[in-house]
């Protein structure tokens, strides 16, 4: 647990401080990557046949402490890795055209969108071989048929997180962020609109992906009904709340709560009894890379079994490497918050990327802050 | 001595020498964005990454509507308080400072920028540690309310009831306190650079002749100052009308402000087009507070 400990304190999860502020990212991704790449081409030639370098796009802290250098080691490829703080800014970075990043990770519902809009490159699976490491029910998901364009890197639940001595008794249902006035005041929702309204959606008993304009309308009244007891809609810092005290209750990923909760006895974490929002990150070639090979080489890497242990030893987000979280230890494994139960897992969906709804969800949640 | 300003249609020349960069530079990154942003306005989204300008003014339809009018009018307001604080908090020390000892000056004036030093980001941060639940605010006043009660107590009466927690944050007044912390020193530059101008001449002559303090001050120092105050004004307005970093951060439930709503719209709501008129009514916005301050200040000038 020490190690985990060390690893944690130093990193915040890449879902959290930069997430939403883009402006603290420029100075990040703007790193030169056309440098990058012409420099360290000295006529050199790497084993894929390409010259030895990759551009890998990445969000922060989700990559092992030595995993690159790893991968130079086992494959001559140097790596210049760039970060982004969330998918919005991938998909804003991307749509106008790929400047030149070989390996990318977005979120399943823009692995969906960035296939309709033509902008990821099929994945040759005779070259990831260890793609037979990912556990079956991630070789083949709703949002990539067969994996055709995304191999699976992480995934996630959201539930909620809460401070045990101000909560009681423990909650199991999400009436208690969505519809009740019990902890007014001492609860924050996430500031994602379209999160919010399919997770309402799972407490009414829909399916997350069969929302109607006139559900929305329903969802919408319940919002602003609720509004008065909640505190914030947070930026997905949601941890950073719980952990300074400001609220008791949390809406959050199950990774993040994980990792505050190592640094904070009094924290725990619950899966909602109506079910949740099965969100996963994915290892994408994005449509005119100039290192494909490279790219499939390093995806190959990080579903290989120990890379994959190294990199969830660091990041203690959920693995879909079976064969990564065999080699883990049993305080990993064995974690409830990090492996809920099959049964709940079983009712727990991918949202879908609609592009219909997605604005009908932010003009009504506009509507809620403004009410 | 200095040569005598020429007109610079006498020396087209050198003009054209010193100001094609500067001109290259704004059409190059300034003009030309904002103009395709503006085209898009005018678009619809056609596909995930696909905008197709179609000329439809569907999008200013839709950003008229009473929903984001009222954000809008709500943005202003808050703004509008900002700036009235930030210059009844400003205007004393900028007076301060121009009054100060010339070697004083140079570090109170380094004082008011120092802030600028460090990123706007982290500032918020700072500021949300200090202001939070338990945050040092919070800790300074609980430790107050144990003393009072203490006193109390000491004069045999009841002791206070325990000490909840003032909620600073996720608020609009956390917002309205954010806002005027970041936005401080653009109104104390420009009201610096003004009373420094000043003559002081005129003000010793006011309060020989008789006049009292406050109408030196409302009476000479203020109508001097005023493009001062002017500048002021609009440098501060207009960006708090624009800001969306504090709000996000320190705002609660109903502190949402148009430019979250601009931000949301190319980020997460992927409508660049709707996103693309809502700036550009916002910059109209702006456009006509300028103007309408230009047209006030058009007053006949007074000799270099």
């Amino acid at each position: 647990m020490d190690e985990i400990k060390t690893v944690l304190t130093r990193g915040m999860g890449r879902r959290s401080l930069l997430q939403g502020l883009g402006v603290s990212a420029i100075g990040i991704s703007i790193t030169g990557l056309v440098g990058c790449s012409k420099e360290s081409s000295g006529g050199k030639i790497a084993s894929t046949g390409e010259e030895p370098t990759l551009n890998f796009y990445n969000w922060d802290t989700y990559i092992g402490e030595t995993t690159l250098d790893d991968f130079k080691g086992a494959s001559g490829i140097a790596v210049n890795m760039s970060l982004f703080a969330s998918n919005d800014e991938l998909f804003a970075k991307l749509r106008g055209g790929n400047q030149g990043y070989d390996v990318i990770v977005p979120s399943n519902d823009f692995v969906e969108r960035m296939v309709s809009a033509d902008m990821l490159m099929p994945l040759d699976h005779a070259q990831i071989p260890n793609f037979k490491n990912v556990a079956p029910e991630f070789q083949d998901v709703p949002f990539d048929p067969k994996r055709a364009y995304s191999m699976p890197y992480t995934w996630l639940l959201l539930g909620i997180g809460y401070r045990k001595s101000k909560v009681n008794p423990v909650p199991d249902s999400w009436k208690v962020l969505f519809d009740s006035d019990q902890y007014k005041g001492r609860i924050a929702v996430l500031s994602e609109a379209g999160d919010m309204f399919r997770l309402y959606g799972k407490y009414l008993g829909k399916s997350v992906n069969s929302l109607t304009p006139a559900d929305i309308k329903t969802i919408e009244a319940m919002m602003i009904k609720q509004k008065p007891n909640i505190k914030a809609y947070h930026e997905d810092n949601g941890q950073d709340l719980l952990a300074k005290g400001e609220v008791d209750l949390v809406l959050e990923y199950n990774g993040d709560i994980a990792q505050a909760m190592v640094e904070d006895d009094d924290l725990d974490f619950f899966f909602p009894k109506e079910g949740s929002q099965l969100n996963a990150d994915n290892l994408c070639i994005p449509k005119g890379a100039p290192h494909p090979k490279n790219a499939h080489a390093l995806i190959n890497y990080l579903l290989d079994a120990e890379a994959g242990k190294k990199i969830t030893e660091t990041i203690l987000y959920p693995t879909p490497n079976a064969a990564a979280k065999a080699l883990m230890p049993d305080t990993y494994k064995n974690n409830p918050v990090i492996f809920p139960p099959s049964e709940f897992l079983a009712t727990c969906e991918y949202a879908k990327f609609n592009s219909e709804l997605q604005p009908l969800y932010e003009e009504a949640f506009t509507r809620v802050r403004a009410a | 001595m200095a040569a005598p300003l020429q007109d610079w249609r006498t020396q087209k020349r050198p003009f054209a020498a010193i100001a094609s960069m500067p001109i290259f530079w704004l059409v190059l990154f300034f003009v030309v964005p904002m103009a395709v942003v503006w085209l898009y306005s005018f678009g619809e989204n056609a596909g995930p990454a696909d905008i197709v300008i179609s000329g439809t003014l569907e999008n200013y339809k839709r950003a008229t509507e009473w929903l984001y009018v009222s954000i809008f009018l709500k943005s202003l307001a808050v703004s509008a308080l900002v700036t009235l604080i930030c210059l009844i908090v400003g205007f004393p020390v900028a007076m301060a400072i121009t009054f100060a000892p010339p070697n004083w000056r140079p570090w109170l004036l380094l004082g008011i920028m120092l802030p600028f030093w460090t990123n706007l980001l982290i500032r918020t941060y700072a500021l949300m540690t200090l202001m939070g639940t338990n945050g040092y605010a919070n800790k300074a006043l609980g430790a107050l309310w144990g003393g009072a009660s203490w006193l109390k107590t000491l004069v045999g009466m009841q002791p206070l009831d325990a000490w909840t927690p003032a909620q600073l944050l996720y608020n609009n007044f956390a917002v309205v306190l954010g806002l005027v912390y970041v936005h401080l020193p653009f109104m104390v530059l420009p009201l610096y650079a003004a009373l420094d101008r000043l003559d002081k001449s005129l003000i010793e002559a006011s309060l020989d002749l008789g006049a009292s303090q406050i109408s030196t001050l409302n009476r000479i120092i203020m109508p001097l100052a005023g493009p001062g105050i002017a500048a002021g004004v609009m440098i501060t307005l207009v960006p708090a009308l624009g800001a969306y970093l504090t709000p996000d951060l320190m705002g609660g439930t109903d502190s949402q402000m148009i430019a979250n709503v601009i931000e949301r719209q190319f980020k997460r709501a992927n409508d660049w087009p709707f996103g693309a008129a809502l700036s550009f009514l916002l910059i109209y916005a702006m456009f006509i507070i300028v103007a309408l301050q230009s047209l006030r200040r058009g007053q006949p000038k007074r000799g270099e």
